[in-house]
């Protein structure tokens, strides 16, 4: 406290100043992080750790714990039925026949969600059917709908496209509409200001205005596609083996990563079980980070709609 | 300057031979809410020529907004008509375009370039990218926002916003500019240069403009006519010319005479009103 403040009342009175903004002493501008925060920074750095760490102490309990195969192979021995099955045996067609079927699916289902929130957003009546619709359908798992499916498609592809079109078609209109609910006020003004009216409407001002909305949706309808065409692939091996009494009768090269899983159990080939979750995980992080992150780094990030 | 000048009592339009650009006749506005059937403005009377700078004033809730919603085409009289160059408005279009206070009014998916082009684009101003682009930059500089043309809404303050808002609108040159508000949500010192860049915009190329504020001083400093509204529901108090003072002549015994002689005419019923009029 310097001799010049007095207290005035109950105010502290304190001497003012001015301070000279040189260019000299403004401290430190700019400096390169340390090795360490500059490597901890880098997020797939961070993740793959994790993994490195999760699979040691998956060899260590299968090895120490001396855990018979046939119910938990080690993670090296899972590797080398991965690599086997990719090799010398079908995996890869069968990855390729699901992600076929998967996305003839997806983009049916996508068109159709779109249909729909188009008239919904179009008319009370077409968003009365949507929120209806959705509300009675959403909850219902799509694998239940897969023993009406096969009735009414027979054991073919077509069966399986409708269970998935039933798990996209829910969650991507859900939420595309919930989206467009959210768009606000302003910008529905603004877009009205510039003569849109309709489609034009829609696609140039509510999807972009819409896109984190949206984008989830679709992430959230691709997730229950995939887990639900695994599913019916299983169930269709199963079935295949009901009917015709023999294994893999109806061209064990081409039933599906699902059926892939499902065979190998039935021959007690658990490293190969293995292997087949291993690659479902495997499109799934796939799909997720080289493509929806992509679209998303591309759109609501760049846009400032979504944090990252 | 003169009593004469400033016009004090009754409706006395400009000479008669000059056409409105818009004409606005006992207009009564109305919301319908589940409930309620909410009557925002009654018999509202005025017009706009060309070049105005006409300024909606008024107490919070007297139904500028509202107002100005109908001349943009999202809401119809329940009374009354409101035409633009002798056409009954209908429904929203590109002559007339809206500037408004919330700073979300720009396209986020869209650079401050691009914003401007779109508007363009869409609103049938160009037909041709190229020509759209021209008309922007053009446009950019009148902001001074030259270095930002590439950058996304969601990098720029406030003010920048507001001001590709004004360029966006000024850029698709309609036959009259609506703003509500826009300089509202800005810090006093922004505010204060936006009304000053807004008067230069305007010395350049004479737009009409419908200007919606409910401070006392930005309608004088921003004003060629002041129409002054009674609080809720807004029925037409007085309309006052105020085309003779600017930023230079706050202070002046002029302009607080004319900005008491309004703050008078706000509060004069308001007695018992409970709201009050925000600072100024
Ligand atoms: N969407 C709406 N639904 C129902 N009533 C509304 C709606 N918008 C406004 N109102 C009512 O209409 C009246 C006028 O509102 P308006 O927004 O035009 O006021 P304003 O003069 O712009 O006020 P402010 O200066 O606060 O912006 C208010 O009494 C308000 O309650
Ligand atoms: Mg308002």
């Amino acid at each position: 406290m310097s001799d010049q403040s007095v207290t005035s009342g109950s105010i502290h009175v304190r001497p003012e100043f001015v301070n000279e903004i040189g260019t000299a002493g403004t401290g430190e501008v700019e400096r390169r992080l340390s090795m360490f925060e500059r490597i901890s920074n880098i997020d797939p750095l961070r993740k793959f750790t994790i993994l490195i760490i999760m699979v040691v102490a998956w060899e260590m309990y299968a090895r120490i714990g001396e855990i018979n195969e046939l119910m938990f192979p080690t993670f090296s021995a899972t590797g080398a039925a991965l690599v086997d099955a990719l090799v010398n045996d079908s995996l890869m067609v069968n990855v390729w026949n699901s992600l076929k079927l998967l996305v003839t699916g997806y983009a049916i289902g996508i068109s159709i969600a779109a249909v729909l929130v188009v008239l919904a957003v179009g008319s009370r009546i077409g968003s009365d059917l949507l929120t209806t619709l959705t509300a009675m359908l959403n909850p219902l798992p799509a694998i239940a709908l897969l023993p009406m499916a096969m009735l009414w498609f027979g054991l073919g592809p077509g069966a399986i496209i409708f269970t998935l079109l039933h798990s996209i078609v829910w969650p991507v209109a859900l939420n595309t509409h919930s989206g467009f609910q959210g768009v606000s006020e302003t910008l529905r003004m603004v877009g009205g200001n510039y003569g849109l009216k309709g489609l034009r409407y829609i696609f140039k001002i509510l999807v972009p205005a819409a896109f984190p909305a949206i984008l989830t949706g679709l992430r959230i309808g691709w997730a229950y596609a995939w887990r639900t065409l695994i599913a019916a692939e299983l169930v269709f091996g199963g079935q295949v083996v009901d009917t015709s009494g023999q294994l893999g009768a109806e061209g064990s090269t081409s039933g599906g990563l699902g059926w892939i899983i499902f065979e190998n159990q039935m021959e007690n080939q658990t490293p190969y079980v293995f292997a087949g979750l291993f690659m479902v995980i495997l499109v799934g992080i796939t799909v997720e980070n080289g493509f929806f992150r992509n679209i998303e780094e591309r759109t609501v990030r760049k846009w400032g709609m979504q944090k990252s | 300057m003169n009593d004469a000048a400033t016009g004090t009592a009754g409706h006395s339009p400009a000479a008669p031979s000059v056409e409105p650009i818009l004409d606005v006749s006992g207009v009564t506005l109305q919301y319908k809410t589940k409930e309620h059937l909410i009557t925002a403005t009654y018999r509202v009377d005025f017009q706009v020529f060309e070049s105005d700078r006409f300024v909606l004033l008024g107490p919070s809730g007297c139904g500028k907004s509202t107002l100005l919603k109908g001349v943009a085409g999202y809401m119809r009289p329940v009374e009354g008509t409101m035409k633009l160059k002798g056409r009954v408005i209908t429904e929203p279009g590109p002559d007339r375009v809206m500037v408004f206070q919330e700073f979300d009014q720009l396209l986020p998916w869209k650079t401050v370039k691009q914003n401007i082009t779109f508007a363009l684009m869409n609103g049938g101003k160009c037909t041709s990218k190229q020509e759209a682009n021209d008309v922007a930059m053009e446009y950019i500089s009148k902001v001074k926002l030259e270095r930002f043309e590439d950058t996304y809404p969601h990098m720029l303050s406030g003010g920048m916003k507001q001001r590709v808002a004004i360029a966006r609108g000024m850029a698709m040159e309609p036959d009259i500019l609506l703003m509500d508000e826009p300089f509202a949500a800005l810090d006093a010192l922004t505010r204060r240069q936006m009304q000053e860049e807004l008067l230069q915009l305007w010395d350049d190329t004479k737009f009409t403009v419908l200007f919606v504020t409910h401070s006392i001083e930005e309608a004088v400093i921003i004003g060629s006519r002041i129409l002054i509204l009674s609080p809720h529901p807004g029925q037409v108090k007085a309309e006052l010319n105020a085309h003779q003072m600017g930023h230079g002549d706050v202070g002046d015994k002029d302009f607080s005479q004319l900005q008491e002689k309004i703050h008078a005419m706000i509060f004069a019923d308001r007695v018992l009103e409970d709201e009050t009029l925000p600072n100024v």
